[in-house]
């Protein structure tokens, strides 16, 4: 009986069946939220995206703080900010001019000195090879002169030619005054992202659109920024056209693989909204007024604990706040580096939301033994670590001792909640956005999500679902998707975005009032699902 | 030439060898520093080590100041079996001769000893140099714990005799914790980040803190 042939229903805004929610008490909105509620993907038509850095990236920030902070004991200026380029004409390869990229509007001529491959790269797969052309998606990052800086899939020595050919194309369109935004060629997709310095491109064959194809593009771009800062960037490409990244880039390619697996798995990149850690409301407030009383130290921008990818609690500056892009930097930053578990550890990290050209410098300590809480102490002060270490210390002890770290661990090991617990039948799924704090909350992937290749097809459904109400002509409020195992139902108001998963048998007013239904269970659980208030030092 | 650095000489599998008294094959490349302390009582000193474990790769380069500035004591890591590693050290020296103007204690460690066959730094090479900047030298094995015991002591003694001569040098008022400090570096072909060590020993400042 279920419906073999899709079937689509766009609900029209006025639409009396839109049900008896108020749209004022969207769950989890707050107006003292942690963050800055971050470009979510409406708002990230191709325009902005194309804009010259200098418009979408903040700078200057850690500056004044800094300017704010030093009067008082300080006569020497904090030599924060001003990170020392590396020298980079050290150990620069001496064919690297002649091996240059030659573009012109017919032609690509591609060095053949780039090609001198060491032969520990010659038996890694190359264009060629049915494993690489198989790959589901491919994301490379380029200079803008067509040198390699990084490849998803193989290794780059091997796609000098390749890389060329992205290069000239973008260059070519950009000779007539146009830019080149993406190509569909057959099942793939092409999406090119330009911006200062660097030329990034996504080849999709997947269910991404082309937007979450951007989207996913500017994260990687601020996953550079992060490890360099644009001021270096700029730096050393105006210093050298011609320079090569990957010198730079050597240990960060972690970052960027990572990054992409949680973008193909996590609906937060997707949202650009961040999953909270379910906990009881007052045990989060003292875990926060433990920090806020235990790390008063000048200079400290921001203070969280990070659990399994998910926010436990943040404390901030005053006047400054945390974008969510920026935290999921951070996320990806704790997620990718065994390191941090073996000591405490003091490291550079750019916030390019926050200041794009300087480094926060980061205290990372993990406050268990099984290293699954992570707190970090973010300072504009590159001397602060012993101070900061003291912090840690104090704070870890009164988390222990008021059972705070017990309350993360059990949270963390009871998992998040079933779908049951909802109390809706036939809802399978869900995704639920709060717009004003940037946060999401869903259930548990449960059977038959939670089996190899059905995580992925869920995934795909919501991103099918984002896509086709986000980036139709009309704005789309309620969208009613009937597929062959499942129905789908996403509506976005002021307030939230909310997507869920039914059984395929449900009727179009049995699901709107089931989400009324599961709106009103997540406003009681409001509480625990998110963080409501943002307390500061 | 390869572009990539060797950043694997092995600075954080040798500290980690001494402190936690182990070796771990899968050990991570470090990200930023990773700090690391480490109490004993040697001469009627009770000392504490403040240890830099630093990073080797090339973007934390610009980093290295900001550790071996308040050094009392830096260990130079390089590969015995990486030529470049010890090219690395040569610079690293050199920038520490102009950027530190406090008596500093350096120590020459050739790791990776149990790969003789693959040795591309003879101990002899290595144990004049060492001479020519008046460091202490030992080839250690993080995993056969050969020659890093023996670092670690002298190094230590060193920055007692240190403390000894000139009391109210640097050595017991540097920081709030009166630190010694030590700084760790690798190298290998272009650079690589010095690891850098804090020593503290403070005989009787310590309080009940161990
Ligand atoms: N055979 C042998 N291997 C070693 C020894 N010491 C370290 N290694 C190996 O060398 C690799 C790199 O070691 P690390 O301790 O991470 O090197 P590092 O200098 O800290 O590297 P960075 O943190 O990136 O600067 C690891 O695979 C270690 O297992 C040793 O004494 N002998
Ligand atoms: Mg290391």
């Amino acid at each position: 009986m279920a419906a073999l042939g899709e079937a689509e229903q766009v609900v029209a805004t006025t639409d009396s069946d839109q049900g008896d929610f108020n749209e004022a008490e969207a769950p989890g909105k707050s107006d003292d939220a942690p963050f800055f509620p971050s470009d979510s993907i409406e708002e990230l038509i191709y325009d902005d995206l194309t804009e010259a850095d200098h418009q979408t990236l903040h700078k200057g920030t850690i500056h004044s703080i800094v300017r704010q902070t030093s009067y008082d004991s300080r006569s020497e200026t904090p030599n924060t900010v001003d990170q020392d380029t590396p020298d980079i004409s050290a150990g620069e390869e001496s064919l690297e001019d002649s091996a240059e990229t030659q573009v012109n509007s017919n032609s690509i001529s591609v060095g053949e000195q780039e090609e001198c491959l060491d032969a520990e790269v010659e038996d890694e797969e190359d264009v060629n090879s049915p494993n690489w052309k198989n790959q589901k998606k491919h994301v490379f990052i380029l200079s803008e002169s067509g040198k390699p800086v990084y490849s998803r899939h193989g290794h780059e020595d091997k796609l000098v030619t390749i890389m060329g050919v992205m290069q000239a194309l973008v260059s070519f369109v950009q000779d007539s005054k146009d830019s080149l935004r993406s190509i569909v060629a057959g099942k793939h997709k092409f999406v090119f992202l330009v911006r200062d310095h660097l030329i990034l491109v996504g080849v999709t064959r997947g269910t991404d659109s082309t937007q979450q194809m951007l989207l996913q593009l500017m994260y990687v771009y601020n996953q550079v920024i992060s490890v360099l800062t644009h001021s270096q960037l700029s730096k050393i490409f105006k210093q050298r056209r011609n320079y090569d990244l990957r010198r730079l880039l050597t240990g960060a390619e972690k970052f960027f693989d990572n990054l992409l697996n949680l973008m193909d798995s996590e609906p937060g990149l997707l949202l650009s909204a961040v999953r909270c850690l379910p906990l009881d409301n007052q045990v989060r407030d003292i875990i926060a007024q433990t920090i806020v009383q235990n790390a008063k130290v000048k200079d400290l921008v921001f203070a969280l604990i990070i659990a399994k990818n998910q926010l436990v609690t943040l404390v901030r500056m005053k006047k400054y706040y945390l974008h969510s892009m920026d935290l999921h930097l951070i996320i990806n930053l704790v997620n990718a580096s065994e390191s941090f578990k073996e000591a405490e550890s003091w490291t550079p990290i750019c916030l390019p939301k926050f200041d794009a050209s300087g480094y926060l410098q980061a205290h990372v300590s993990y406050l268990d033994s099984d290293c699954q809480v992570c707190l970090l102490l973010l300072s504009v002060d590159r001397d602060s670590f012993f101070t900061l270490s003291e912090c840690k210390d104090k704070i870890k002890t009164r988390l222990t001792r008021y059972n705070a770290l017990e309350a993360i661990d059990s949270s963390l090991r009871r998992k998040s909640y079933s779908t049951q617990q909802c109390g809706i039948t036939d809802l399978r799924h869900f995704l639920y956005k709060a717009r004003s704090t940037a946060q999401y909350t869903s259930p548990e992937l449960e059977a038959p999500y939670c089996l190899p290749g059905e995580d992925e097809r869920l995934f795909g459904m919501y991103q099918y679902l984002h896509h086709r109400i986000h980036t139709s002509g009309r704005p789309l409020k309620i969208l009613f998707h009937v597929g062959q195992y499942e129905t789908l139902l996403g509506w976005v108001t002021q307030g939230f975005e909310l997507y869920a998963v039914f059984g395929p048998l449900v009727t179009k007013t049995g699901a709107i009032h089931a989400v009324n239904k599961l709106l009103r269970w997540i406003k009681r659980e409001e509480d625990r699902l998110f963080i409501l208030n943002s307390p500061t030092f | 030439m390869n572009v990539i650095p060797n950043t694997g000489v092995g600075k954080t599998s040798v500290v980690i060898r001494y402190v936690g008294g182990m070796f771990s094959k899968a050990v991570s490349p470090t990200i930023g520093a990773s700090f690391f302390t480490y109490k004993m009582t040697l001469d009627s000193y009770r000392v504490k080590l403040q240890v830099w474990d630093t990073a080797g790769q090339e973007r934390f380069r610009s980093m290295a100041p900001m550790y071996y500035r308040k050094a009392n004591a830096a260990m130079l890591v390089y590969d015995i079996t990486s030529l470049e590693s010890f090219y690395d050290i040569k610079d690293w020296v050199k920038e520490l001769k102009k950027n530190v103007d406090t008596p500093i204690v350096m120590c020459l460690l050739g790791n990776k000893s149990d790969l003789e066959s693959g040795r591309k730094v003879s101990t002899a090479d290595a144990a004049e140099y060492a001479n020519s900047i008046d460091a202490l030298f030992f080839e250690t094995s993080a995993l056969k714990n050969t020659g890093i015991e023996d670092a670690f002591l002298q190094v230590s003694r060193q920055l007692i005799k240190f403390y000894e001569t000139y009391p109210n040098s640097g050595l017991g008022i540097l920081s709030p914790q009166q630190d010694v400090t030590d700084i760790f570096s690798s190298s290998s072909e272009n650079v690589r980040l010095p690891t850098r060590e804090n020593q503290q020993k403070t005989p009787e400042a310590e309080g009940c803190g161990c």
